[in-house]
C-alpha cells in the first residue's frame, strides 16, 4: 500500500530529482536537454470561455463568418506581412532541426497562408523556397548572418531572448554539428557549440533603436522588424522594444521549447505565458499602440483553445514550436526501439539535444532524417494548423465574434485563483479578480 | 572620373543609403563623397557593389555594416559596430573606433588607423581586421575565423573562448581570455601576415608580432573545464 511508512513518496525528493542528483554527481556538469518546462505552471488550461446564451448571442458555426487574418508590421514597414491565420511557426534552427523538418514546416505553413521563421544557424535555401512567408532571425550568435538573406526574407526578427532561457545563450551539442551545420556557422564540426547570450554590437534599448534603424536601412524600410523576448520583466521589455521601433513584439513564455538548454534554465527562469500576455498588452496599451504594434505570443500553445485564449487576452497572433514538431511525429509511438535506446519512450522524450531523434525531426543523421518525408510532414503541419484555426473560430463564434481578434478578456473566467490573478479575469462563479479591489 | 557628392545635411541618411545601394540608379564603379556625417548612424550600410565611398567626418553606429564589395573610408572616428557583419570589400577608418568594430564580420578587410575600443572583432567570422593602434578588453571574444592584427597593445581577456580565428599583437597583451594561447608564428603565418599588413597599408614587420589562437580545450563540455564556463 502506498503511503505507509516504508513506501510513501518523498515530496522534496521525487524520483526525477533523485536521479538528477545521481547524474550530477556522476558527470559534474549541468544537464542539457530539449523541449520546454515540464513542471506544471498556471496556463491557458486554467481559463474557460463564457459561451454566449441569452445575454449575448453566438454566431452560427460554418455559416456566419469568423475571420482569422492578421497584418503584421504596418507601423513602419512598407511591405507588412499578411497572414491568413493568426498562428505562425516559431524560429527553430536548421542544425537543431533536420532540413526535412524545416521544409515540412515551410510547406505546411505556406499551405495555410502563414509564416515560418529561420533560427540560430541562418537561412537555408530549402526553407526559403518552401516558405511563402519567411521571418529571418537576427540572433546574438549571428551564425550564418547574411545581408542577402535579410533582403530575401519577408520580415526580420531580432532575438533578444527565448522563454526557455531568458538571459541564456544558444547551445548545439557536437553530435549535431555536422559538416553542413558547421560550415553554415563557420565553426569546426563536432564541437559543442555555445553561442552568446548578448548581441555582439548592442546592449540596451538605445543601441537597439539604432540596430533596428540599420536593419531597416539595409532592407529599404520594407520589412517588418519583430523583437523577440523571453518572458520575465515583460511590461518593461515590451515597452522598450516598442520605443526602440519594433513593428511587432514576440513574447515567449517559460513553457517555450528549445532544442538544447540547461535544464535549470528551462524550469527555473522566466514567467509563464499566461501572465506574460497580460503584461505585454498592458505595455502596449500604456503606449497607445495595442493593435498597431502586433503582439505575438508563444510558449505552450497546443490547441485552438490556447490560441483563442491568447487572442482574447490581447495577442494578435501566436507562434508554435514544440506542438508543430509533434505534428511532425515528435513523441509519436513509432520506432519504439530507438526511443528505448535513448532511455525514454514516446510521450516522455525531450532528448532533442542528442541528435538521435527517433522520428527524424531534430537530427542531422541521414538515416533518421529520412524517416520524415517533407511532403507528408507538410501535409500534417497544414492539417494541424487547420485544426487549430477551426477550433479557435468555433470558440470565437460561440462568443459571438465575427473575427477572432474580437475575443476579449470578458469572454473568459478562471478556474484557479492563480490564473485569475495572472490573467486578470474573474474566478469562475465570482466577480473576483485577485489584486483588484 | 566623376565624383558624386552627397551632403547628409541636405539629403539625409535614407537618401544616402538608397543611392549607394543602387536603388536610384547604377552605382557600380562609382566614386562618392559624403559630407556632414556629423556622427549619424547606419551610414553606407548594406552596399552590394564595388564602389568608392569617402565619408568626411565622424560617423555613429554601424557605419558600413553588412557591406559587400564596396570600399568605404571614414575620414574621422567611428562609433560602435563599424563594418559589423562585413561580407567583402574594405572599410578604412582614419581615426579611432568605439566598441565592437568588425563584429561578426564574415569577410573583407577593416583597417583602423587609430585605436579600437572594447570587443574589437567580437564573434568575427572570416573578416581581417588591422588596427594601427591598440584595442580594448574582450576583443576577439568567441572569434570564429579571420585575422585580428594589432600594432599596439591589447586589453584584458583577449580572444576569450576563441574558435579558429587568429590574433597577432605587436605590443603588450594585458591578459589572454579562456582557451586563448600563444602559438608559434611559423613561416606561413608570418608571410600571410606580411601580405595582410601591406594590403592594409601599414608599415610593420610581421616578425615583430606574436600570434595567438585557440587551445581548443573548450570545444567540448567536460567537468575539467567547469571553472572556465
Ligand atoms: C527544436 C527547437 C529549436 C528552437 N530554436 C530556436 C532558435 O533558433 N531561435 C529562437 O529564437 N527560438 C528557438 N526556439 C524557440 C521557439 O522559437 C519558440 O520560442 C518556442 O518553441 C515556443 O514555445 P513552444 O515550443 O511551447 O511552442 C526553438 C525551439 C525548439 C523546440
Ligand atoms: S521525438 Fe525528437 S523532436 Fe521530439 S522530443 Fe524526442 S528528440 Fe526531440
Amino acid at each position: 500500500m502506498s503511503g505507509d511508512r516504508t513506501t510513501r513518496s518523498w515530496a522534496s525528493f521525487p524520483p526525477h530529482v533523485i536521479s538528477e542528483i545521481h547524474r550530477a554527481a556522476d558527470q559534474g556538469l549541468y544537464y542539457i536537454r530539449g523541449s520546454g518546462a515540464w513542471r506544471a505552471v498556471p496556463s491557458f488550461d486554467d481559463l474557460v470561455f463564457l459561451g454566449a446564451s441569452v445575454s449575448r448571442y453566438p454566431l452560427e458555426g460554418y455559416r456566419e463568418r469568423c475571420d482569422t487574418d492578421v497584418t503584421i508590421g504596418a507601423r513602419y514597414a512598407s511591405k507588412p506581412v499578411e497572414l491568413k491565420i493568426p498562428i505562425t511557426i516559431a524560429g527553430m534552427s536548421f542544425g537543431a532541426l533536420s532540413a526535412n523538418a524545416k521544409r515540412a514546416l515551410g510547406l505546411g505553413a505556406s499551405a495555410m497562408g502563414t509564416s515560418t521563421t529561420t533560427g540560430d544557424g541562418g537561412m537555408t535555401m530549402e526553407e526559403r523556397e518552401a516558405s511563402q512567408t519567411l521571418v529571418y532571425q537576427v540572433l546574438p550568435s549571428r551564425y550564418g548572418m547574411d545581408p542577402d538573406h535579410l533582403r530575401i526574407a519577408d520580415a526580420i526578427e531580432v532575438v533578444v531572448g527565448q522563454g526557455a532561457k531568458p538571459g541564456g545563450g544558444g547551445m548545439l551539442l557536437g553530435q549535431k554539428v555536422t559538416e553542413r551545420v558547421a560550415e553554415m556557422r563557420t565553426l569546426p564540426s563536432g564541437i559543442d557549440q555555445r553561442s552568446a547570450c548578448r548581441h555582439p554590437d548592442w546592449t540596451g534599448p538605445d543601441d537597439l533603436t539604432i540596430k533596428i534603424q540599420e536593419l531597416r536601412e539595409v532592407t529599404n524600410w520594407e520589412k517588418p522588424v519583430y523583437v523577440k523576448v523571453g518572458a520575465t520583466r515583460t511590461q518593461y521589455d515590451v515597452a522598450l522594444a516598442v520605443k526602440a521601433g519594433a513593428d511587432a513584439v514576440v513574447v515567449d513564455g517559460m513553457q517555450g521549447g528549445t532544442a538544447a538548454t540547461q535544464e535549470v534554465f528551462i524550469e527555473d527562469v522566466g514567467i509563464p505565458t499566461l501572465p506574460a500576455v497580460r503584461l505585454a498588452v498592458d505595455a502596449l496599451k500604456e503606449l497607445g499602440v495595442h493593435r498597431e504594434v502586433q503582439l505575438i505570443v508563444s510558449g505552450g500553445i497546443r490547441t485552438g483553445a490556447d490560441v483563442a485564449k491568447a487572442l482574447a487576452l490581447g495577442a494578435d497572433a501566436v507562434s508554435i514550436g514544440m506542438a508543430a514538431l509533434m505534428a511532425l511525429n515528435c513523441n509519436a509511438p513509432l520506432y519504439l526501439e530507438d526511443y528505448e535506446a535513448l532511455g525514454t519512450h514516446p510521450g516522455a522524450c525531450n532528448l532533442c539535444q542528442t541528435g538521435r531523434c527517433p522520428v527524424g525531426v531534430t537530427t542531422q543523421d541521414p538515416v533518421l532524417e529520412a524517416r520524415l518525408d517533407p511532403e507528408e510532414g507538410g501535409r500534417r503541419v497544414r492539417n494541424y494548423l487547420s485544426t487549430l484555426t477551426m477550433e479557435c473560430q468555433t470558440l470565437a463564434r460561440a462568443c459571438g465574434k465575427s473575427h477572432v481578434h474580437n475575443l476579449e478578456p470578458e469572454d473568459l473566467a478562471a478556474l484557479t485563483v492563480e490564473a485569475a490573478a495572472m490573467a486578470r479575469v474573474p474566478l469562475a462563479g465570482t466577480d473576483w479578480i485577485p489584486g483588484r479591489a | 572620373m566623376t565624383v558624386e557628392t552627397i551632403d547628409l545635411d541636405a539629403a539625409g541618411v535614407r537618401a544616402l543609403n538608397r543611392r549607394l545601394q543602387g536603388r536610384d540608379g547604377p552605382v557600380a564603379g562609382g566614386h562618392f563623397i559624403v559630407t556632414n556625417a556629423k556622427g549619424r548612424h547606419a551610414l553606407a550600410v548594406g552596399l552590394t557593389e564595388a564602389m568608392d565611398v569617402r565619408i568626411r567626418g565622424h560617423v555613429g553606429y554601424y557605419c558600413a555594416g553588412m557591406n559587400r564589395e564596396a570600399d568605404v573610408t571614414v575620414e574621422g572616428n567611428a562609433g560602435t559596430g563599424v563594418a559589423e557583419n562585413l561580407m567583402s570589400g574594405t572599410v578604412r577608418v582614419t581615426g579611432d573606433t568605439s566598441q565592437s568594430a568588425g563584429a561578426s564580420g564574415r569577410g573583407g578587410l577593416l583597417v583602423i588607423e587609430g585605436s579600437a575600443s572594447a570587443r574589437c572583432g567580437i564573434t568575427m567570422k572570416g573578416i581581417d581586421i588591422v588596427v594601427g593602434g591598440s584595442i580594448g578588453h574582450m576583443s576577439a571574444f568567441m572569434a570564429q575565423a579571420g585575422r585580428l592584427v594589432v600594432c599596439g597593445d591589447a586589453g584584458a581577456y583577449l580572444g576569450d573562448s576563441i574558435y579558429e580565428a587568429e590574433i597577432f599583437v605587436r605590443g603588450r597583451v594585458e591578459s589572454l581570455g579562456a582557451d586563448c594561447v600563444e602559438k608559434d608564428m611559423g613561416e606561413r603565418a608570418a608571410d600571410g601576415l606580411q601580405t595582410l599588413l601591406e594590403r592594409a597599408g601599414v608599415a610593420a614587420d610581421a616578425r615583430e608580432f606574436r600570434r595567438y589562437g585557440s587551445a581548443r580545450q573548450l570545444y567540448n563540455f567536460r567537468v575539467d573545464n567547469a571553472a572556465a564556463y
